[in-house]
């Protein structure tokens, strides 16, 4: 069977035929396979979900316990069939419970990375490579500008500037899901023992997160009741709109830093007014992304949303096989 | 190099003085010399180091990788030098955490000859991280651009030895890169260093606004006065053979004035204002003065056309005799004799304004003889030249600024303390026929409201968003809707860069026009007239 048989783009998703499911749709579908829970790849309203437990959980607390008609959990690499097709679930090191997708039938197997990462982060499983004869691969980073450095740098500079600055907070913008977890797991890590305030659109997740067994030490509300002087020298973490939005007046002559990979190109940071960037991404920079097509075998790639023509030409020029896949709605919520 | 890479990046994204000012001292105390000397060198322009060609920056990239996948990458960053920083593919000849310091690239980018440049650069872009590979690339295709003037880098070495900026300025331009004598002096290690250089600055005496009950309590027979020129203040100092003309914050600009150097034969030091034209046949408009201001170099043409002579303040060195600790009565006694020696079509004397009360004056103010004059400068007669500000002995009493009435266009997002407010304002005024008029944009202001007007703009723009461009929106303004600001503003230039063909100097918002509906504000028409006085 042709790969393009097993899996191919429609304006829903991308669908399987033979099984009759679609991975990440983007509209509402009878099945829906979702490889993690950021709100361009999870959205509501399927007949029913297969995921892991951690994206199920997430799911149900971003949209509420019936935000499917039914749900399946898919424990990491147990192999399901559905309709005689093979799928399974592997850890793709994105944010808590994200998973790549195995999809395999009559000898082809094909393999959905959704969106993923190389480097440690202790907020969720790491990266597994699954051999496979087409790897779809994501491309936010796809261009060779895209090298992120350690992320341990990223965090020393913000605690720097803390030290820097005593008088002023730290606005740490950074999405909800995944990245607000990641730094705050990161300034643990670097020996930061102050609480952090977080914006009310983190406190759920950042919960989940604890129960998880995710230790993110002491989280307070960024509540207004102690005025202004009491937020000099805090970091607070909250996603990228609160900041400039009025809920950011509180905070005393703030320094607003953004953790995105996109901090790498100099003009986003100033464009967006961002004092101190924060190179932390959770998406695959340049490096991991060439590395992992070699590591996963196939034989053929297909690349979506993201920076396509970039990776599709490195493939051409290793001798790999590579074509665009045009999938639309995908707006990595996730960096 | 990557404290000074981390320095770089820093400033051009702090937008507060203060935080510039913290950045810089910081670095002053942790970085040893000589890197911090060539960083303040960096900054202050005063680094030379052999210019790299953006065609060869990019040959020796496509060299090293694919030219297409450079080519995606150019395209998406869209600046040269972070593009080739980012892309530069990694070498064994890097070490993590052994970048080379800024000494050491500094000295390697000296002393390699022209034909061994790109060779030593791309060693050097080698042995760095991304960081230093991007702070690197912009000491050799020059101009850093990070917004930290001189001047705010002496402010911050100011601050960084608790001494007055003054006492940086006056001994600047005998010191050089690395400034190791300067450092060790601001650190209490050794003696203030000696200045034994020819023709150096002298820290200018600058005025206080007249205050409202300030001229009450003073006595105008204890005062001169003179016009307040609106050129630029300039410091002329000839010594041992070396002529230099300053801006007042102690910036060489003589290269931009050979026509005025070439006069300056004498051994003194002049205060006075750099004007364009002929002081024997009348002091020229703002707009021929326009046109030798922020230029590096000038062509003869431009020289013959728009000449440069300076109207002369004050006398604060003649010879080997220093005249500042003199009363300004007896410094100007001094100068007006002075002058004698002095080319006329190159120096003139500033003239009193004379007036036995502050009403008359006050007239006199209202309606000066020339629009190149921006109000009346008041100078104790017993006033010693003292660097700085100091509060009394000298006051500047302003023409009272322009206003116009004018639209709110385009809502911009603060910084800082204003980063969850739209505080910086693009305002326009009408043009184009009747029933077809257009606002164009005349200028942008962000300041001169209160704290509670800041609150009101900022709902307002919320409110009438038609669009979003980043931080930036447009906000609802046609003939029947928008909100009209009253502009006060210093002057008008003419401008080449902005459609409308003008620019405001210190354009800020006097008042909220909530009452006036939007077709009444001014039209383009208004502000042309300025400009032709």
């Amino acid at each position: 069977m042709r790969a393009s048989d097993l899996l191919h783009p429609r304006p829903q998703g991308l669908y399987c035929p033979p099984g009759d499911f679609f991975i990440d749709p983007v509209r509402p579908v009878n099945r829906a396979l979702i490889t993690h829970g950021h709100s361009d790849h999870a959205r509501s309203g399927h007949g029913s979900v297969l995921a892991t437990k951690q994206t199920l959980d997430i799911m149900g607390l971003r949209y509420g316990e019936d935000f499917a008609a039914a749900t399946q959990t898919a424990r990491l690499g147990e192999i399901i069939d559905l309709n005689g097709v093979k799928v399974s679930f592997h850890p793709a090191g994105h944010v808590l419970g994200s998973a790549q997708i195995a999809v395999e039938h009559q000898g082809v197997r094909i393999v959905a990375s959704g969106d993923y990462k190389r480097r440690r982060d202790a907020t969720c499983a790491p990266f597994e490579p699954v051999a496979c004869d087409v790897f779809i691969t994501e491309a936010t980073f796809g261009l060779p500008v895209f090298r992120h450095p350690p992320d341990t740098e990223e965090i020393a500079r913000l605690l720097k500037s803390v030290d820097q600055f005593p008088e002023r907070s730290h606005l740490v913008g950074a999405y909800a899901l995944g990245k607000a977890q990641r730094v705050m797991r990161l300034l643990r890590d670097a020996g930061y023992d102050r609480p952090l305030y977080i914006h009310g659109a983190l406190a759920k997740l950042s919960e989940y997160y604890q129960g998880q067994g995710i230790d993110l030490g002491t989280l307070q509300p960024a509540t207004v009741e102690g005025g202004k002087g009491s937020f000099a020298g805090a970091i607070v973490v909250g996603p990228p709109s609160a900041f400039a939005d009025r809920w950011a007046r509180r905070f005393p002559d703030p320094i607003s830093c953004f953790a995105s990979g996109w901090m790498r190109i100099r003009q986003r940071a100033k464009q967006g007014g961002v004092e101190l960037p924060l190179i932390i991404s959770d998406h695959a920079d340049w490096d991991e992304l060439t590395t992992t097509i070699h590591e996963t075998g196939a034989e053929e790639i297909w690349v979506t949303h993201g920076r396509e023509e970039a990776l599709v030409r490195w493939c051409e020029l290793e001798g790999i096989t590579a074509r665009p896949l045009h999938l639309v709605g995908y707006e990595d919520e996730g960096d | 190099m990557n404290r000074f890479a981390e320095l770089l990046d820093r400033l051009v994204l702090t937008p507060s003085r203060n935080g510039k000012l913290t950045l810089l001292t910081d670095y002053f105390r942790t970085v040893e010399d000589p890197d911090r000397g060539l960083a303040l060198a960096a900054i202050t322009g005063d680094l030379t180091i052999a210019a790299v060609k953006p065609a060869m920056l990019r040959s020796l990239v496509t060299e090293r990788m694919d030219p297409v996948l450079f080519g995606y990458s150019y395209d998406y960053v869209g600046d040269l030098a972070e593009t080739v920083s980012l892309v530069w593919p990694p070498s064994p000849g890097h070490i993590p955490n052994r970048d080379p310091t800024l000494g050491e690239v500094v000295a390697k980018l000296q002393s390699a000859s022209r034909s061994d440049g790109p060779k030593v650069l791309a060693g050097l872009l080698d042995s760095s991280g991304s960081s230093a590979r991007f702070a690197i690339i912009k000491l050799v295709t020059g101009g850093l651009r990070i917004g930290v003037s001189a001047r705010l880098a002496k402010q911050a070495l100011a601050d960084f030895g608790n001494v007055d900026v003054a006492e940086i300025e006056e001994l600047w331009h005998g010191l050089s890169a690395p400034y190791l004598a300067l450092f060790a002096w601001l650190e209490g290690k050794a003696e203030k260093p000696r200045n034994t250089a020819f023709a150096l600055f002298r820290p200018v005496m600058l005025s206080n606004p007249v205050n409202d009950g300030d001229l009450e309590k003073l006595n105008p027979a204890d005062y001169a006065a003179e016009w307040k020129w609106d050129g630029i203040r300039v410091q002329a100092v000839a010594e041992g053979g070396i002529r230099r003309l300053y801006s007042r914050t102690g910036d060489d600009v003589s290269g931009a004035f050979p026509d005025l150097a070439d006069a300056m034969d004498f051994s003194a030091t002049l205060d006075g204002e750099l004007l364009v034209g002929d002081p024997r046949q009348g002091t020229r408009s703002f707009s021929d003065l326009q046109q030798r201001l922020n230029r590096k170099t000038v062509t003869p043409r431009m020289q013959q056309q728009y000449p440069a002579f300076m109207r002369c303040y004050d006398l604060l060195q003649i010879g080997d005799e220093d005249l500042r600790a003199l009363p300004f009565r007896d410094r100007r006694g001094r100068l007006e004799s002075f002058m004698k020696t002095l080319d006329p079509s190159r120096f003139d004397l500033s003239p009193f304004v004379d007036f036995t009360d502050w009403d008359t004056l006050e007239e006199l103010r209202r309606a000066p003889p020339h629009p190149i004059i921006e109000g009346v400068m008041l100078k104790r007669w017993d006033s010693p030249y003292v660097a700085g500000r100091p509060k009394g002995p000298w006051f500047k009493w302003k023409r009272d600024p322009h206003t116009v009435d004018a639209v709110l266009m385009y809502a911009q997002r603060g910084h800082g303390k204003r980063s969850s407010f739209y505080s910086d304002y693009t305002f326009g005024v009408w043009s184009g026929p009747e029933g077809e008029e257009e606002l164009v944009p005349v200028g942008k202001a962000y300041f001169g409201f209160t704290d509670e007007e800041l609150k009101q703009i900022d709902k307002y723009v919320r409110d009438n968003t038609i669009e979003r461009f980043g931080p930036v929106r447009s906000v609802r303004a046609d003939r029947d809707n928008g909100l009209v600001l009253e502009v006060a503003f210093e002057g008008l230039n003419r401008s080449t860069r902005h459609k409308s063909g003008v620019a405001m100097r210190f354009p800020r918002v006097s008042r909220l026009r909530w009452d006036k509906p939007t077709n009444e504000a001014d039209r383009i028409e208004t502000l042309q007239a300025l400009l032709d006085r």
